[in-house]
């Protein structure tokens, strides 16, 4: 942690003082990146700001920890803690079967073929999200799906009467997994072809078994990657909202659904307690997304 | 390694299912709407709906709109920072991360609230401007995508003698732009346009609060009303994400031919 902090101070350090000085001797340097910084401060982080500070203020303006502390009420908090159930448990699976089926298609001697068709597929299921995946899981899992129905009449197993319903947090899971693994295939495959052969032939040569190889070479080098992608996996799913609004209506109170139904119809009666949940989920996506990058910053120093 | 190789197999083989069971279903389901006999009668009212098609035309041109303002705010950028300012690098990269850490409800829920009827840019006060909004989120969305294409794409020229070369035969940045650096790294901005256009065509959240008539909420609606058109539409969804998947794919064959001629 020491040493990144330290990078970080550095790297603010070098480009801070230059831009002071040529931005007296020359305006022209900036403008390239003028429209991009535009851009960028008006409609990405002016209107993100507005909502944090308008999750501390009254409706007089006046500077408040009211609305954060109105999230405690538990609606609210339930809200937040099936979203993090959701996320956490998609992340998860997610990760861990990518994982697998990445160290399968590069290490485990299957045909080329199946490596690239393996890619492309996680290409398009990563991106396969929305409305439409639940569209897709309604007609496996739903009542007359596929699935429920073979499951059903061919082996006699009726998950809906063994407490399995697809507008569920484990129907939501299973869900959200299906663009959760793919991702973890794309993101984690460079990080497995990264390991490098004359590892593995060093640590034969030192006479180390498969077992040691990977439990001293292999999974520390993987470990941050892996750890890091995981915290990405979540906050993917923490912020994702057309999947589970399509599968389940409202019938499924996670956090983007509430802030939905809050934005549309002020279901809390208080506008300010809205900002303070958009606070709330700016918050836990944002601290995911440092630790990830601090795992990809320890990841990279192996894997260049 | 004979163990190692069947365990393979058995994670390939699972991971199939996981990922093909669904798809099939959805096929089968999509074709059930005639009673007793497979059929393709929920995709012909799908495809003959109008709405589907004024939604669809809509979310296209939303696409299109998305992606020529991502390319006129990025490229520009990118080519900037590899021109003339390496220094404010990171500072760049962590903005285009944002949208990966601020999910998009909230940025919608921020313009909502910024840019309504009352505010000194009322954005929301015309369909036009609302439209334009929706472009923008849109943008915002496709930012960190957009970023990482273009930027792939000029680590591959030699950016700098390029530049030098053209402004020595008299370019100015205008010509230098459009005509030297955007055709070398035309192949990266196509791969960055396919997938902005992946993500913008079914989006549902800023489409649906800032209640344009796009194809994600009208897809939403019709799985909130219907039984097979919905698993249609989720095969149709399917196959325009493979088919910009796959042309991203083929893009990515000729890209390396460019990128070998630095002189």
């Amino acid at each position: 942690m020491t040493d990144l902090s330290l990078s970080n101070q550095a790297i603010a350090g070098k480009t801070a003082p230059p831009a002071e000085a040529r931005r007296l001797r020359l305006p022209t340097q900036w403008l390239g990146v003028t429209p991009f910084f535009v851009f960028a401060i008006m409609f990405l982080i002016l209107p993100t700001l507005y909502l944090m500070l308008g999750a501390f203020q009254n409706d007089a303006g006046e500077f408040t920890f009211e609305n954060i502390a109105a999230l405690a009420q538990p609606s609210i908090v339930a809200a937040y803690w099936i979203s993090i159930k959701v996320s956490l448990a998609s992340a998860l699976i997610g990760a861990f079967a990518g994982l697998a089926i990445a160290i399968a298609i590069v290490r485990g001697g299957l045909p080329d073929w199946i490596r690239s068709a393996t890619l492309t597929f996680s290409g398009v299921a990563s991106n396969f999200a929305g409305v439409p995946l639940a569209f897709a899981f309604l007609a496996t899992l739903g009542r007359l799906g596929l699935a429920t129905v073979i499951l059903n009449t061919v082996f006699g197993l009726n998950i809906y009467a063994h407490g399995f319903n697809i507008l569920s947090f484990w129907g939501l899971t299973l869900t959200y997994v299906y663009f959760q693994i793919p991702l973890m295939v794309v993101i984690i495959t460079p990080a497995i072809d990264g390991l490098k052969k004359e590892w593995g032939e060093a640590a034969a040569t030192l006479g180390a078994t498969t077992a040691q190889y990977w439990r001293m070479v292999v999974i520390p080098v993987i470990w941050p990657s892996f750890l890091g992608t995981v915290i990405l996996l979540f906050a993917n799913a923490f912020g994702a909202i057309a999947t589970a609004y399509a599968l389940t209506g409202s019938s499924l109170n996670i956090v983007p659904i509430l802030l939905y139904a809050q934005i549309r119809g002020d279901v809390l009666h208080n506008a300010h307690l809205g900002y303070a949940i958009a606070f709330g989920m700016i918050v836990i996506t944002g601290l995911a997304n440092v630790f990830y990058i601090w795992f990809r910053t320890r990841s990279e120093r192996w894997l260049k | 390694m004979k163990s190692g190789r069947f365990w393979a197999w058995v994670v390939f083989a699972l991971g199939a299912a996981y990922f093909f069971i669904p798809l099939i279903a959805t096929v089968e389901f999509s074709m059930r709407m005639r009673r007793g006999a497979y059929s393709f009668d929920a995709y012909q009212i799908v495809l003959g709906d109008e709405r589907f098609q004024a939604t669809f035309m809509y979310s296209v041109v939303a696409a299109i709109f998305t992606i020529i303002l991502g390319v006129l705010i990025v490229v520009p950028a990118a080519y900037w920072i590899r021109l003339r300012l390496p220094q404010i690098r990171p500072v760049v990269e962590f903005i285009t991360l944002l949208p990966l850490v601020i999910p998009a409800i909230v940025i919608v829920f921020g313009y909502i609230r910024m840019y309504g009827s009352n505010s000194p840019l009322p954005f929301l006060a015309s369909d036009t401007g609302t439209n334009a909004l929706l472009v923008i989120g849109y943008a915002t969305l496709a930012l960190p995508y957009m970023y990482r294409a273009v930027d792939t794409g000029l680590r591959t020229i030699d950016v700098r003698t390029l530049t030098e070369a053209a402004q020595i035969l008299g370019a100015g940045w205008g010509t230098i732009i459009t005509r030297v650096i955007l055709p070398n790294v035309l192949i990266a901005v196509l791969s960055g346009a396919f997938l902005t256009f992946a993500i913008v065509i079914g989006e549902f959240t800023m489409a649906s609060l800032l209640n344009r008539p796009a194809f994600g909420p009208y897809l939403q609606n019709i799985g909130a009303n219907r039984a097979y058109e919905p698993a249609a539409l989720a095969i149709i969804a399917f196959a325009i994400t493979w088919g910009c998947m796959s042309l991203i794919q083929i893009l990515s064959r000729f890209a390396p031919k460019s990128a070998n001629r630095p002189n």
